[in-house]
């Protein structure tokens, strides 16, 4: 096994290449849910949990299902009907074995299949050419830095809630600001790869 | 309703951007110039009108329980066209948007006016919604990549605005100058509201 790779995918995901900040892919849970650092873990956890999950189940799909037919063109709609039906899987799963954990993520669940970020990882690993072990990998660092985002996000918001701003800027307008100061920061990281 | 007004509530009143907040991921992802946020926003359009189109027809067929996989693929369906169209006869706006074209998919703004306005309303008005909506979300687009294009470049569609000795502002290409852009404008039609 290639460790140096491994390491690579795993710096360039969750910093470097950072799904939220450097991407633009996930926003609307990231602008929507890093109101409160408690909901912002939540939903953290619920997107790692479903997008290492749909990483997997998408390119089995189509490596057994796509590439052996030739359909490929199909991906699109295939992958986001894969993604839709896992998730609500894993909805009547949580709720049947896990009703603790899943009282905790609540409404962040089925909001998941229309987060941008699962379909974009998705698609990316197979462009990318990544193995099965690869795509697991890249998936999971993936949910790692989008967690990491909306994590900071949440506890600098919970700051601005109380902080003096222009009339203006109040709302969404300082909250594109700080996401674009963060952006700025993680910029930094491009050196190390 | 009449057509006008149809119309101008997705391009102003509703407008998808700045004021529903839908579908951010492709508005700050492409918008590095006016090109590509053009070609994102048509493509958008396309999708948002023929899909509106065949829900409004369908709406008495869909069983209510099981609508929106079926949105899902007749959206999926439509962004497969583009994405097809687009790499046969644009393939360098294709190449640049990359990614973001199937992630027209997950745009919540298409959903969103499917459930919202077509799976309730008649075939015409369906029709002006997508117009309307896709007519903001284009035009919202090209300001952003207007924006960042000028300060980052010093050109507008390629062409130089600036003299030779203008130093571009790199940052605003950059993913970070996305956020400001959006930052600022958001603010900017909030303050113009408040003086009003």
């Amino acid at each position: 096994m290639d460790y140096a790779k491994i390491f690579t995918i795993i710096i360039s995901a969750v910093f470097v290449n950072n799904f939220v900040l450097s991407r633009f892919l996930g926003l609307c849970p990231f602008v929507g849910v890093s109101k409160k650092l408690e909901t912002s873990v939540g939903m953290g956890f619920a997107v790692m949990f479903c997008m290492s999950l749909a990483g997997v189940v998408t390119w089995l799909c189509n490596r057994f299902i796509l590439v052996p037919y030739e359909i490929e063109y199909l991906k699109t709609i295939m992958f986001i009907l894969v993604i839709a039906a896992l998730v609500q899987f894993v909805e009547l799963f949580m709720k049947k074995f896990m009703p603790a954990l899943y009282q905790a993520l609540g409404i962040f669940l089925p909001l998941i299949t229309t987060n941008c970020a699962v379909l974009g990882v998705s698609l990316l690993n197979i462009q990318e050419g990544y193995s099965l072990f690869e795509t697991l990998i890249n998936s999971v660092a993936v949910a790692c830095g989008f967690t990491l985002a909306l994590v900071l996000m949440a506890g600098i918001r919970e700051r601005l809630e109380l902080a003096d701003m222009p009339k203006a800027f109040e709302g969404a307008g300082i909250v594109f600001i700080t996401a674009g100061l963060l952006s700025l920061a993680f910029m930094g990281f491009i050196g190390i790869l | 309703m009449n057509i006008l007004k149809i119309l101008k509530n997705g391009i102003i009143d509703e407008n998808p951007i700045f004021v529903l907040m839908l579908g951010l991921c492709p508005t700050l992802g492409v918008t590095s110039s006016v090109e590509n946020g053009l070609g994102m926003g048509l493509a958008t359009l396309f999708v948002l009108v023929c899909s509106n189109l065949v829900i409004s027809l369908l709406k008495k067929v869909i069983p209510n329980k099981i609508r929106i996989p079926v949105f899902i693929v007749i959206i999926a369906s439509f962004v497969t066209i583009v994405d097809m169209l687009m790499n046969a006869y644009f393939q360098t706006l294709y190449l640049k948007l990359g990614i973001f074209i199937p992630l027209i998919v997950v745009n919540c703004i298409i959903l969103g006016r499917a459930e919202a306005f077509a799976s309730k309303n008649g075939l015409f008005p369906s029709f002006l919604d997508g117009l309307g909506m896709g007519i903001g979300f284009t035009l919202s687009l090209s300001l952003l990549g207007l924006v960042r294009e000028l300060f980052g470049n010093g050109t507008i569609l390629n062409f130089q605005i600036f003299g030779a000795n203008f130093k571009p502002a790199l940052l605003m290409i950059l993913p970070p100058g996305a956020f400001l852009t959006l930052g600022c404008l958001v603010a900017l039609k909030k303050f113009i509201q408040d003086r009003r």
